[in-house]
């Protein structure tokens, strides 16, 4: 792994918790974050063959208190910049910023403090908890690690948590199967809650939950916020949900972020022609909306992140596309005639109340030629 | 007559631990090239039921009755339901890897569809399957055709299952979950596809889903399920701005987005029934905030109520009150005042109890 050496960050020799308070600083900072993926072959001297591009180049801030979404498709690498964030992976390069301090290089020990005030909520409520141990001990598990609480003051803090998430504190000693799906995500969440962290990285913490009980969760991760002033990065790819939760919105792109602005901002003019086509292909559940809304369908799939197209990654399958996107990346910016806050990386930005057309042939013109031409329209026999 | 006609469909799966009812008297009609959307939550039943009527049930109890085109589905042998299944109905899956074979190559599997039914020569079945594969916009369906499942992306694997289905133009299509495992863009460009489809080929839908978004994009008429049962069914306007059944309210009022939401989800507290214990008369009621005695007691008929022509929905609440508005919560709030009696406070104490114990806290 190529890891470049940055000069190291004066503070991080001695992180303290206390040593921060400047309340304008953003809570967390990314700066150029890159995360690629070697792709080995061969037994003895593993060759690198190529690497998958997961995460390239990214900058953002997450300000406190706030709540980020972070939306895209599969393989677009939102939950691999979440593991940045969290340095649950280490970075190609780039640094991460948390509350003043670059924590990139800081080796496990320098990190822990750290860790105590970054918490993960996955999406499997299934496969995020180990079905051996006891939810008691699950919960209780960071205040062990961390060396805050043992024996009866662990088990009331513990009780104290689950009671916070709605779990019944004398359920402290069954097991993860012997809950519900809802249940075990509010397992999850006073796991993350237990050493009361600043920033909580949900990563599709309701995609597995049945609607009824995702919004008990979407509230409850809420009523949270409020009560510790938590700060969320929020990872889905239900737009509606993200739309629901956010102050923010990223949109990422094959590694990139395309699109950031205000929830408001980003989901009533879109500029970038990929966020246009996401926004259009979610399905609301609101009938009319659903109905009227004009679809850009959007043709083929992503393309691999191994292999990404060059200039613009998205030219491929933009409906906007011209000679330059191919050729010259566009940077992240504010475009003419947007607010500060919204950053738009496209050549040609879709303008407000903009169509877009789909790239290729409509499908009904090639249903309507199978139809005539497909044989055995009449003539069929059943065997 | 409607295409399909399920009257009173029930289906047991006796298990060690008990019996597991997980369709419970449901009827429903599909009408042909129409879109029936059957929405719920898991274990409502909903893929149960789909697969009941194609025989797909081994080891299930199965009664009731289901004309299609006149025939008895539930009456027919193996042998008659093969001769149906594919050709007549096709069923597309949530899960295009595991219905698609890892070991035979996609144009073979898409050629053995269509060799089962029609007596076609080998090099026709495969032209045909190309030609399906360039149908449902894969590229290069040549070479796709001797492609394996597991060299197909999510979105390519579901497209050959639609091609697979659509080979013997069906006049009923059960679409079970068919885009939940994929990005909504992808979602976008399935639905368009089975669309253009539905609308040349003058074939009927049933979509299964627990997403209202997409059920408020292609159907033409709903049924809500719930615990194996009808909870409320009509056409989708009425689903989403007249609702009668306080589980469909719900369900409304817990989706971001979802037409009369707005502000602060509200839920629907607690989680649904296990089908070997059902709740006592109305299924819903222990989860329901209009639950009166008469609910704990007696299981409501699926009759007609007013929100459109139709409309069935199966609650005690009187029938005229329907809708997501505050006027309509409150009309339904004052007719179950005064129909709360000793069942009803036995069910709070139980869980009030439970809240005590810091059980449901933040429901």
């Amino acid at each position: 792994m190529s890891e470049a050496a940055t000069p190291v960050n004066p503070a991080s020799n001695e992180p303290t918790l206390a040593a921060a308070p400047a309340g304008d600083r953003p809570l967390l900072q990314l700066e150029n974050v890159v995360k690629h993926f070697p792709i080995r072959r061969g037994i003895f001297f593993k060759r690198q063959i190529g690497r998958v591009q997961a995460v390239e180049g990214v900058s953002l801030e997450v300000r406190r208190g706030e709540t980020l979404g972070l939306v895209g498709e599969t393989g677009c690498g939102k939950s691999t910049l979440a593991r940045c964030i969290t340095r649950l992976h280490p970075l190609t390069s780039g640094r991460v910023i948390f509350d003043g301090v670059d924590i990139t290089r800081l080796s496990a020990g320098q990190l822990r403090p750290y860790r105590r005030r970054m918490q993960m909520i996955f999406q499997d409520p299934f496969g995020s908890l180990n079905p051996r141990r006891r939810v008691g001990s699950i919960i209780g598990d960071p205040l062990a690690i961390h060396g805050i609480a043992d024996g009866g003051e662990r088990k009331r803090q513990v009780q104290e948590l689950m009671e916070v998430v709605g779990l019944n504190p004398e359920h402290y000693n069954r097991f993860p199967s012997e809950f519900s799906g809802g249940q075990r995500q509010r397992i999850g969440v006073a796991r993350a809650l237990a050493l009361r962290p600043s920033l909580i990285v949900c990563d599709e913490p309701v995609s597995a939950l049945d609607v009824s009980v995702q919004a008990q969760i979407i509230n409850l991760l809420e009523d949270l916020q409020g009560e510790f002033g938590l700060t969320y990065v929020f990872i889905a790819h239900d737009l509606a949900v993200v739309e629901h939760v956010s102050d923010r919105v990223a949109v990422m792109y094959l590694g990139k972020i395309v699109e950031m602005a205000d929830t408001a901002e980003l989901f009533g003019s879109p500029r970038h022609p990929y966020t246009a086509a996401l926004l259009s292909a979610s399905m609301v559940a609101d009938p009319e909306k659903a109905r009227s809304s004009h679809r850009v369908v959007l043709y083929g799939d992503v393309p691999s992140p191994i292999n990404p197209p060059s200039g613009c990654r998205f030219h491929t399958r933009c409906p906007k596309a011209q000679p330059l996107c191919s050729v010259e990346e566009p940077p992240l910016r504010v475009q003419a005639g947007d607010p500060g806050g919204h950053l738009t990386a496209c050549h040609f930005p879709v303008a407000p109340g903009e169509q877009l057309v789909g790239a290729e042939p409509a499908i009904s013109a090639a249903v309507t030629e199978f139809v005539a031409t497909s044989p055995g329209a009449g003539e069929e026999e059943t065997v | 007559m409607s295409l399909l006609s399920v009257r009173d469909l029930t289906v047991s799966f006796p298990t060690s631990d008990g019996v597991v009812r997980a369709v419970r008297g449901l009827s429903f009609d599909v009408e042909a090239g129409q879109t029936l959307g059957i929405v719920g939550e898991t274990g409502s039943g909903k893929s149960v039921s789909a697969l009941s009527l194609l025989g797909l049930n081994p080891g299930a109890d199965v009664s009731g009755s289901a004309l299609f085109e006149g025939k008895e589905l539930l009456a027919l042998g193996p042998e008659q339901l093969r001769a149906v299944r594919g050709a007549e109905i096709a069923m597309i899956f949530q899960d295009p890897l595991s219905s698609l074979h890892p070991y035979y190559r996609v144009g073979w599997q898409i050629c053995e569809a269509i060799r089962t039914h029609r007596r076609t020569s080998r090099a026709e079945a495969m032209r045909q399957a190309v030609e399906l594969l360039r149908l449902v916009s894969i590229p290069q369906p040549e070479r796709r055709v001797q492609s394996f499942p597991h060299e197909l992306s999510g979105g390519m694997r579901q497209r050959a299952m639609i091609a697979m289905a659509l080979a013997l133009r069906p006049k009923l299509l059960i679409a079970d979950e068919p885009t939940t495992a994929l990005d909504a863009t992808v979602q976008a460009q399935l639905m368009e596809l089975l669309g253009g489809m539905q609308r040349e080929l003058g074939m009927a839908m049933i979509v299964i889903t627990h997403d209202l978004g997409l059920v408020a994009t292609v159907a033409d008429s709903v049924l809500v399920m719930y615990a194996g049962r009808g909870a409320e069914r009509a056409d989708y306007r009425t689903i989403f701005h007249s609702p009668h059944h306080p589980y469909t309210r719900g369900l409304l009022a817990s989706i971001p987005g979802a037409a009369g939401s707005g502000g602060r989800l509200v839920p629907i507290v607690g989680q649904p029934p296990s089908l070997i214990r059902i709740p006592s008369g109305c299924a819903f009621h222990p989860r329901c905030p209009f639950a009166m005695d008469v609910c704990v007691r007696d299981q409501p008929p699926f009759v007609p109520v007013s929100g459109g022509e139709g409309h069935l929905s199966a609650c005690w609440l009187p029938p005229d009150v329907v809708g997501v508005d505050a006027a309509a919560d409150a009309a339904r709030q004052r007719f179950v005042e005064g129909r709360r009696g000793p069942a009803i406070a036995r069910l709070r104490a139980a869980i009030s109890g439970a809240r005590a114990r810091g059980g449901v806290a933040h429901v």
